[in-house]
């Protein structure tokens, strides 16, 4: 296929997302289901590149991705929530005096700053879980695999307790949470900040620092031998991916508006773990394309699970509250034992593999249509 | 801190340290032969919560418990069958992922047939008997848990050292292949290692559940992490290691709750495990085993 070709296929797939994103925009009240599921879509996308990164790419089998998306989330609420709605919020014990008087100060600045104080608000909390990702970095990235696993999952945990703790209350107000958060301009704001990230980790995995990534996954002892710095390059993805994934916790909380500390427990990182085995480890697209499929049937198509249905009169008693999680952990289960590559395996989206299955279907299609033309005849 | 009441929490802490180093023993078993973390264990013990729920509504408790660890002894074989036997040649990520989702999976199940609300746990009178001593009091199960999980470990001990399945277990946790190449039957020997595992999950669930009344689809997790950490604390892969480390956590979980931190007793079992892995990997009874390239 020709290059032109494919930049003009991939602008026209860009304008009829954005075509897609106006339209829901301007009828957000029609589309409401819809609007929030690809909003959330979007968001989890970011995350999962950020954990295919990590787990994909450099072979860290990291679980903290839940105790980053915290740090990102309060640190984003915070910056967020109107300094008029604080009291409301941290209505057990007041906030402490010195954010109350930082939130005062910048509310306060010249009025050019007050559209730009989300992304600051993102990029701040992304930084705090880079520093807190490079220091938990020094001891547990010499951890091996499973030990690796079970010590992030265990700082997530240590991050939840912290935040939910009493002694926090003035910060984070405890078990609480925070609410009354400022939301999302709209979902093309929500689109650009999420490709943007996604861009950022796509340049760095093509980079020569992607290629290091790729080869300690490989084989850590051949790419060290090759004079890959391991550490400095494991704790390189580390942060990166943990930085990520802060920005996608922060926009998590503008886009619940209230988060406490119940959201990130373990399961979030599970459900983040489920988009990127079905998206294909290793593989960016995979993920984005998991993350958009699996939250929109979680969410919407599947929601028939969980209400009672019956058919001609007869209700079929599987049908109830939980049932959908039942059927997504089956699936899971599915993908995991039986098509370990996941929707992309370690592919990336392109025009060209694109063409070749829409042939290799259409080649199917056409055998079978013969083999049962054939047994007509015959 | 007056004596009496430090001496009613450490009680405490002993008895749920036995319940603990019973599930850790399971965590230990698992990670010494597959090299893998069990992450569905913790889900096991929650659902022989349920087990004797359903089981102790219809029948006595003398023939409940005995039901109880046959069911989840099932469970913990039909885990591996189902979840880990397809994947043993696959890399190490994708049994851990399938070991995640086999947790998952449990604990959707369980949201599913038993809906999220707590259910309270049947209490066997004859282990809620209060005995006092002085102004220290305790209820059997106290007593009971501590000894119990002593003469278990014992007996299994005995069973690894002395009898030709232990000696089978041994050897597969030595050299996978090797073992396979002597005429071992490795998946009846990991078979075996799931029925004693789950059996003793199932004898930790009925002393930890008895002390604290009510099951929840989630209430697995966290003490499944911490018995593997309690595990990784005494030397994964060594039974005496996995109950000392399972009284270790459950004594200072225990005496960091009555100390007023309760919100940071979990933050302080994997701040531990961290730095047990940084500065003796091999945890305390551990053996030394050397990378091969």
């Amino acid at each position: 296929m020709k290059k032109q070709k494919k930049i003009a296929y991939s602008l026209i797939l860009l304008a009829v997302t954005f075509v897609l994103l106006f339209f829901l925009e301007g009828n957000k009240s029609e589309y409401g289901m819809a609007y929030t599921v690809i909003q959330k879509g979007i968001i989890l996308a970011v995350v999962a590149v950020s954990m295919n990164l990590v787990t994909g790419f450099t072979g860290l089998f990291s679980l903290g991705q839940a105790g980053f998306m915290a740090i990102g989330a309060y640190i984003t609420a915070l910056f967020l929530i109107p300094v008029d709605n604080i009291e409301g919020v941290f209505y057990i014990e007041p906030i402490s005096p010195t954010i109350l008087s930082m939130k005062k100060a910048i509310e306060a600045g010249p009025a050019w700053l007050q559209p730009l104080i989300p992304y600051i608000a993102l990029i701040l909390g992304g930084l705090a879980a880079a520093l807190c990702a490079g220091l938990i970095g020094i001891p547990v990235l010499r951890l091996k695999s499973d030990y690796l696993a079970i010590a992030t999952l265990g700082f997530s945990e240590i991050m939840r307790a912290v935040i939910s703790s009493p002694q926090m209350n003035r910060i984070t107000n405890g078990s609480y949470g925070l609410k009354k958060i400022q939301g999302f301009d709209s979902i093309i704001q929500t689109f650009c900040i999420a490709a943007f990230c996604i861009a950022l980790m796509i340049l760095l995995i093509r980079s020569s620092y992607g290629r290091a990534f790729k080869a300690i996954r490989e084989d850590e002892i051949a790419a060290e031998a090759m004079g890959i710095n391991l550490f400095r390059h494991k704790e390189l993805s580390f942060i990166v991916g943990s930085f990520f994934s802060a920005v996608s916790g922060g926009m998590l909380a503008m886009f619940m508006r209230s988060i406490d500390s119940k959201t990130f427990s373990i399961s979030l990182t599970y459900d983040i773990l489920l988009i990127v085995v079905i998206g294909g480890i290793g593989s960016v697209t995979g993920s984005v394309i998991a993350a958009l499929l699996v939250t929109m049937s979680k969410e919407w198509w599947l929601r028939f699970f969980d209400q009672p249905l019956s058919i001609g009169g007869v209700e079929i008693p599987l049908f109830r509250t939980g049932f959908r999680m039942v059927i997504f952990s089956i699936l899971l289960m599915i993908v995991v034992l039986f098509y370990q590559r996941g929707l992309m395996g370690k592919n990336e989206f392109s025009w060209v593999g694109l063409s070749k299955a829409c042939k290799k279907l259409k080649n199917k299609l056409v055998k079978t249509s013969k083999k049962g033309g054939n047994a007509h005849a015959e | 801190m007056s004596i009496s009441t430090f001496l009613q929490h450490a009680l405490t802490g002993v008895s749920l340290g036995g319940a603990y180093a019973l599930i850790a023993i399971g965590y230990t078993m698992v990670y010494g032969i597959l090299r893998l973390i069990n992450f569905a264990h913790g889900d096991i013990f929650m659902m022989a919560g349920y087990f004797m729920i359903f089981a102790m509504a219809a029948l006595p408790w003398q023939i409940a418990i005995p039901i109880v660890c046959i069911v989840t002894i099932i469970l913990g074989v039909l885990i591996e069958k189902v979840a880990y036997k397809p994947l043993r040649t696959a890399p190490r990520m994708s049994i851990m992922i399938s070991a995640i989702g086999a947790s998952y999976l449990i604990q959707n199940l369980a949201t599913y047939l038993f809906t999220a609300l707590p259910r309270a746990y049947p209490e066997i009178p004859f282990l809620k008997r209060i005995f006092n001593f002085g102004s220290v009091s305790a209820s059997l199960v106290t007593f009971i848990t501590p000894i119990l999980t002593i003469l278990l470990s014992v007996g299994l001990i005995q069973l690894i050292n002395h009898s030709k399945m232990g000696m089978a277990m041994r050897a597969v946790s030595k050299d996978f292949e090797t073992a396979q190449l002597m005429g071992i039957k490795i998946n009846r020997v990991i078979s075996f290692t799931f029925v004693i595992g789950s059996f003793l999950a199932a004898i930790g669930s009925i002393l930890y559940f008895t002390d604290r009344m009510s099951v929840t689809p989630f209430s697995g997790t966290l003490p499944g992490l911490k018995c593997f950490v309690a595990a990784v604390l005494g030397g994964i892969g060594s039974i005496p290691g996995a109950v000392v480390g399972g009284f270790a956590i459950g004594i200072c979980e225990t005496l960091l709750v009555a100390c007023g931190y309760s919100t940071f007793s979990d933050a302080f079992t994997f701040i531990l495990l961290i730095i047990v892995l940084l500065f003796r990997p091999t945890g305390l009874f551990g053996e030394k085993n050397i990378d091969k390239v």
